[in-house]
């Protein structure tokens, strides 16, 4: 199935809360999506068996200047086809739902997503740094941050 | 300055050799090392093979342990970051004198190709422990690697142990004159 | 004579405490600095939580702050055992962005190097995983074989490890003259061995007690976890990217995906993920050899190279089948000459997620050979 069509299917069900389809060959088409309806509009996607999107490949972080964005790829091994989402949020308030309950691989990714961008996920059930140590101050690849002086004495910078 | 030189000496013709006893402590102790490897990243891959067929780590001497009591020195491969860096930390102040750290690859000399923008990485593990012999490389071939420790073993071959003592006897005695 | 009383025990209401215990991160068996924490009931796991970052090197702010073909050295230390299959998914990203199309030669050598590190990378995991069950000496015999192949990615490319040969466009420079025999050699030896390996370890009556039923991951499990690679073929799905959505050249090459069947156990269980890299070894001999007698002798490897590096606006996920699972990387570019944003799916970052499910209620010894098997490199899971 084109992304396209899951595009049209999508926004029939789910109606506002699809809100655009992005097509820019040779780079990959994505659908952005409000994050209110996130962990409805996956479940559908991974339980509706047009879609059976099985396989969640990836789960990151963006910063751009002003919002954050979680990109999600979904691949299906059965019918061998593909999608993108993106949710964006403000920085002020970075909440988007959890969806680890649906793909259990979502579990590390975003933890991995609160740890580096300060990607609040609601729901998920130990959202706790997972690279970095648990008494590290910031999210290093947001833009703007700026590594510290010192760790427990010892000197970070060159 | 090995003990087996003094072979070629004329007074020791027929087998008999004369040496000090810190010479032949030195000999025993640097020809029979004991390690803690310290796999970290890409090098302990190379570490890996030094001990594998090809470059046959052990007929140095020199057999891995896995707890740092037992062991003479602590080998450091690899990427130090800061999450890791209080445990080497911990290691090395649980080995039993005398103790020496050899450490091998960029990473651990000065941070390696991480040195700019690693916001997580220490810039060289001497920063918190003692380094005795840097190996470079990213990273080192294990040739290079086995030099290293030949380096370790020569300095091991000229250390003091009984004058050590004596200065320090010596300075005592001048100190409790003053 | 005094009469014996038995004094009848309920053994079912005899409760013991858990203890909690540390592997790691500094740990032989761990394969990196990876830290457990292991909850046990007497020798019975009963929970795991992997501890990771302790090799957490920063890659992807590196990464913002390089030119394109700068964060290949980088992309190298990712998974340091198959280097070459790291640079693959990212140099193809960035070429299937900027839309260049690189010669057949490149593509040859490509995949010829990509299969040897493959090789090199299976010789390693099965290796480490017989130390895991107490067999010392194949160990010895697949590292004298890793060898001989380290010695032509020396020749060929000057590095024994990490080589930053494919460049966006090409190569770094082109193979030496003997290449094609010194390449057949390999083959020929990689097979003599794996014979070898076939009866010291595979079929060792001792090797299978150790690891037949132990970590059986069940196939929906497999998927639900995102696990792929030799993980998601030993639970008998036949999903290899290079066949389902053919990169590269490999819809040229004759080959078969080989997927646990559950021969001596359970479909899924540590001796079946062993048995698929086994495998896996054969079949890319054969690519390698058809690969070899296809590719062509004459030709520019680096014509295609472009002399700025500059995709357009715009951002692409691209995966290649890395000897551990499905490699990704997420590219957006904002038109400069350094990626916005890059990020690495590591296959064993998420590949080990799954620990904690199928190592519950096995015992602590089985615990280390079910590490074993998933077959992890921290660098990789950190980045």
């Amino acid at each position: 199935m084109e992304i396209g069509e899951i595009y049209n299917r999508l926004k029939e069900k789910f109606g506002e809360s699809i809100k655009e389809l992005i097509e820019n060959p040779p780079s990959d088409s994505y659908i952005n999506i409000a994050a209110e309806n996130l962990f409805d509009i996956c479940l559908e996607l991974r339980d509706n068996p047009e879609f059976d999107f099985d396989y969640l490949m990836c789960l990151s972080g963006v910063d751009f200047p002003d919002t954050l964005q979680v990109v999600y790829h979904l691949y299906s091994l059965k019918k061998k086809h593909k999608v993108v989402l993106k949710v964006t949020v403000s920085k002020d308030n970075p909440k988007v739902p959890s969806i680890e309950r649906i793909w259990r691989s979502a579990d590390w990714h975003e933890r991995e997503a609160y740890d580096l961008f300060g990607i609040v996920f609601e729901g998920h059930h130990n959202l706790i740094r997972i690279l970095l140590p648990y008494d590290w101050e910031g999210h290093p690849l947001r833009k703007d941050y700026k590594e510290p002086e010192t760790y427990h004495g010892m000197r970070v910078p060159y | 300055m090995g003990l087996l030189d003094r072979l070629d000496n004329p007074y020791e013709t027929g087998g008999i050799i004369l040496g000090t006893l810190e010479d032949i402590l030195n000999w025993g102790r640097s020809k029979s090392d004991w390690y803690l490897h310290f796999g970290l990243a890409c090098c302990a891959i190379e570490f890996m093979s030094m001990n594998a067929s090809h470059f046959d780590f052990m007929r140095f001497g020199i057999i891995p342990r896995a707890t740092p009591r037992q062991a003479d020195f602590i080998m450091i491969t690899g990427t130090v970051t800061l999450k890791m860096a209080e445990r080497i930390k911990v290691l090395w102040e649980q080995m039993a004198e005398p103790k020496y750290c050899i450490s091998v690859g960029s990473c651990a000399n000065s941070g390696g190709p991480y040195w700019q923008y690693g916001y997580h990485v220490l810039k060289g593990v001497d920063r918190i422990i003692p380094v005795h012999v840097y190996v470079p490389g990213c990273p080192p071939r294990p040739e290079a690697m086995e030099e290293g420790m030949m380096k370790l073993q020569s300095l091991i071959d000229q250390q003091a142990i009984f004058r050590k003592r004596q200065r320090l006897v010596e300075e005592e005695m001048m100190r409790s004159k003053i | 004579m005094t009469e014996t009383k038995f004094v009848d025990i309920d053994f079912s209401r005899i409760e013991t405490d858990r203890m909690r215990l540390n592997v790691g991160p500094q740990h032989p068996s761990t394969h990196g600095v990876l830290r457990l924490e292991v909850e046990l009931d007497g020798e019975v796991v009963t929970n795991v939580i992997p501890h990771i970052g302790y090799l957490h090197r920063c890659f992807e702010k590196i990464a913002e702050n390089m030119n394109y073909q700068q964060v290949i050295p980088y992309v190298d230390r990712m998974d340091y055992i198959s280097s070459m299959n790291n640079e693959l998914p990212y140099v193809m990203a960035v070429e299937k962005l900027m839309g260049i199309k690189v010669p057949e030669k490149v593509e040859y050598i490509r995949v010829i190097m990509a299969e040897l590190n493959r090789i090199a990378n299976h010789q390693i995991a099965i290796a480490t995983f017989g130390l895991d069950a107490g067999a010392f000496t194949p160990f010895l015999y697949l590292f004298r074989d890793r060898e001989y192949i380290l010695w032509i990615f020396e020749k060929a490319t000057g590095g024994r490890l990490l080589f930053n040969y494919f460049w966006v466009g090409g190569l770094a420079n082109d193979v030496y003259p003997t290449f094609k025999e010194d390449v057949l050699n390999i083959v020929k030896q990689v097979r003599k061995t794996n014979k070898d390996i076939e009866e010291l370890l595979i079929y060792n009556k001792i090797f299978i007690d150790r690891t037949a039923n132990v970590g059986v991951l069940p196939a929906d499990v497999a998927i639900n976890y995102g696990c792929s690679g030799p993980m998601l073929r030993g639970s008998g799905i036949p999903f290899d990217l290079r066949k389902a959505e053919p990169y590269s050249i490999y819809d040229r090459f004759d080959f078969e995906i080989p997927v646990g069947k559950g021969e001596v156990g359970t479909v899924g269980d540590c001796w079946d993920r062993n048995i698929v890299r086994f495998r896996e070894m054969e079949q890319s001999c054969r690519i390698i050899e058809q690969a070899i007698e296809q590719m062509p002798d004459s030709g520019d490897v680096q014509s295609a190279i472009p002399k700025k590096v500059r995709p357009p606006k715009g951002e692409i996920y691209f995966r290649c089948e890395n000897p551990k699972g499905e490699l990704g990387f997420y590219i957006i570019s904002d038109g400069k000459d350094k990626p916005y944003r890059v990020k690495g799916r590591a296959p064993s970052f998420v590949n080990l997620s799954v620990l904690p499910e199928i190592s519950r209620g096995y015992l602590f010894a089985d615990l280390i050979v079910i590490l074993g098997s998933i077959d992890i490199v921290l660098g990789e899971i950190d980045r």
